[in-house]
């Protein structure tokens, strides 16, 4: 290729790709990284007290706040004049001690009635800023970065000392949600392998009709809305619903089951939405399996059992393994199944996400537990991506 | 084991299908129960979703922001297509980093987007919406189309660009035509993508653009009526109508393929 063809076939591409690269990187990048940023930022006392941060730099911890500390919080206070900024220094010293409140306001409100030029003194206002306590508080709160959101996601702290301890289970569960995450996960994928593998033996090995319908009822659940298919599980699972209906009617029940907002209705519905997932990339890696090989096994005296084990299972699990990741990376990022179908102790990662963010907008905490749920999900993708290149590699 | 194989396929079709089949018939109820027995039958939810406010506003919202979404998508997915068609240094990276939305996350999505689009200005507006569903709708039409230009043989671009047809014009008479079904099926995708979202819809939208599958999910949580088998009705009669008509459409680009490929 000529030098200016090669200038016009990188222009041509770069025209091409550019719209879509620039769109991207502002409403999928940027988003993404805000959430990782958000997830370590924390800076309501670094933007609102520049004072009193370079102030503090220059201050024996153990002692109590000098005369420049003083003055430099009276200038950051004073230079506040937005009450909702106010409110949020308040709300983050409180958190971090206990008391804030009253000692802010008191404070702020003493500061502006004195005259610009008075001589300011904190401990005349309020005794308590004579104690480091408070000194150190701000201290503690000062950095604009922050680990407490991501320790608090593995219910971890930041004891006054810095030291990092375990919360106890009566402040915060957190752990928990992460566990049952991974093992409606777990469950659901090993459901997805039990009923899809057999599935997919038997799409191999139907045909006509037979596989056409067996195709069909893998395809059409799949493109009908998730919300659709939610919504018929809704109606399903309900105690007067037809499974509990005819369950009651064969006489195996005599109570309906609760299925609805249970772990079970969660289980059997996500395995609904995701069994074609498991059952497509078996299928596809059943059929480039010779058919001749069973024969051959068996003439050569291995029964049926030994042959499947030793001869199809093999040869399937790179097929059975790009299933089980892709059923698994998809299901324990899930939100609206657990929220419609689960009760309030079947929720996942995902909700606490959503109660953080719409709930309360504590977008911290929410981005905190995003970056914790993003890295596993990415992980899995990144196997899931070798997975599936070396079943392409193979079959070419 | 036949009769083993025939049960178990059997009780795997029931699984599959039943909240297909069970959900479409409670559509035409006449009790205000969304459950069975159907006593009678009537079209009163079907008329529930053209007169209540909030359902036949979700519905405008849903063509409206559906067909944004699909046009957006489509335009920005193929041109990233014909761009990664030739592969290039990094080219192999970009295209997974393109298809990242179909991996991470709704929910994490939701969250950054919601504080990125407030700095925007675009949280609580038709745009932002639909902004939001094209970014989860890309990789689909990216996948569709990359598929359908991997089976163009560039033999064919070659011999008319050897028989004298500029850049332009091979282009417009080869390969606009043969990669036309991956295009449209592209669209189809992306628009049944943006009909089906409610994660990123609950995290960006105000009451203004609820959409219909968000009405769905607000009214399964809070007060549920036959009107969501009515709206499932609406949604599965709509995929199907479009499935078809590009069914039909990539049948007759296939009858027309001889002539078209003519410079």
């Amino acid at each position: 290729m000529s030098a200016p063809q090669e200038i016009k076939t990188a222009s041509a591409r770069a025209m091409l790709l550019g719209p879509a690269l620039v769109f991207m990187a502002m409403v999928f990048f940027l988003p993404i990284w805000t959430v990782l940023v958000q997830s370590v930022s924390d800076p309501a006392i670094s933007n609102a007290l520049p004072a009193t941060v370079a102030a503090v730099a220059e201050w024996d911890p153990h002692t109590a706040p000098t005369i420049a500390m003083q003055e430099a919080l009276a200038e950051d206070l004073r230079a506040i004049d937005d009450p909702q900024i106010l409110g949020d220094v308040v709300r983050r010293l409180n958190s971090q001690q206990a008391g804030f409140r009253t000692l802010i306001s008191r404070t702020s409100g003493a500061l502006n009635r004195l005259a610009d030029d008075a001589s300011i003194d904190l401990v005349a206002i309020d005794p308590r800023w004579d104690d480091p306590i408070y000194s150190q508080a701000i201290a503690a709160t000062m950095s604009p970065t922050t680990d407490r959101f991501l320790l608090a996601a593995v219910d971890m702290a930041r004891d006054a000392a810095g030291n990092i301890g375990t919360v106890g289970p009566d402040v915060s569960a957190n752990r928990d949600t992460f566990l049952r995450t991974f093992a409606i996960a777990a469950t659901v994928s090993l459901v997805c392998l039990l009923i899809g593998y057999p599935y997919a033996m038997l799409m191999a090995s139907s045909r006509g009709w037979v596989r056409g319908v067996l195709i069909a009822s893998v395809l059409l659940p799949l493109w009908t809305s998730l919300l659709v298919r939610t919504a018929a599980w809704y109606v399903l699972l309900q105690d007067k619903g037809l499974i509990n209906s005819a369950l009651q009617w064969v006489g195996l029940i005599d109570e309906p089951l609760g299925l609805l907002f249970s772990r079970t209705g969660v289980v059997i519905a996500m395995s609904h939405v995701l069994l074609p997932f498991m059952v497509l990339p078996i299928y596809s890696v059943l059929l480039t399996i010779p058919p001749n090989l069973g024969p051959a096994a068996a003439s050569l005296g291995a029964n049926p059992i030994r042959s499947f084990l030793h001869v199809q299972l093999p040869l399937s699990s790179l097929g059975i393994a790009s299933g089980s990741l892709l059923v698994f990376m998809s299901a324990i990022g899930y939100y609206i199944t657990p929220a419609l179908i689960g009760g309030p102790t079947d929720q996942m990662i995902s909700s606490l996400i959503a109660f953080f963010a719409m709930g309360s907008a504590n977008w911290g905490m929410a981005a905190a537990f995003g970056v914790l749920l993003l890295i596993p999900t990415l992980l899995l993708y990144v196997a899931y991506d070798r997975v599936t290149s070396r079943t392409n590699g193979r079959s070419t | 084991m036949k009769a083993a194989k025939i049960v178990f396929g059997l009780l795997a079709v029931t699984f599959l299908m039943a909240p297909l089949v069970t959900i479409l018939p409670l559509a035409f109820t006449s009790s205000d129960l969304l459950s069975y027995p159907i006593r009678s039958f009537s079209l009163r939810w079907f008329e529930e979703l053209m007169i209540s406010d909030a359902w036949r506003m979700s519905i405008v919202n849903s063509l409206v922001i559906g067909a944004g979404a699909t046009l957006l998508a489509t335009v920005l997915g193929t041109l990233v297509s014909l761009g990664l068609r030739r592969s290039f240094a990094f080219s192999g990276i970009l295209k997974s980093a393109l298809l990242l939305p179909m991996v991470v996350p709704a929910v994490i999505l939701g969250v950054g987007m919601q504080i990125t689009f407030i700095q925007l200005g675009l949280v609580n507006t038709h745009v932002g919406v639909i902004i939001a569903h094209t970014v989860v709708a890309l990789p689909f039409v990216i996948v569709s189309v990359s598929g359908s230009l991997a089976g163009i043989d560039m033999r064919v671009e070659r011999a008319a660009m050897s028989l004298g047809a500029n850049p332009l014009r091979v282009f417009g008479h080869v390969t606009l035509p043969l990669m036309l079904p991956g295009v449209l099926s592209g669209a189809v995708l992306a628009f049944a993508t943006s009909l089906d979202e409610v994660v990123l819809t609950l995290f960006v939208a105000g009451p203004n653009q609820r959409t219909l599958a968000r009405q769905m999910f607000s009214s399964i949580r809070e007060n549920i009526s036959p009107a969501i088998a009515a709206a499932a009705f609406v949604i599965i009669v709509g995929t199907v109508v479009v499935a078809g008509l590009v069914l039909l459409f990539r049948a007759a680009a296939q009858r027309q393929k001889p002539s078209t490929v003519t410079v």
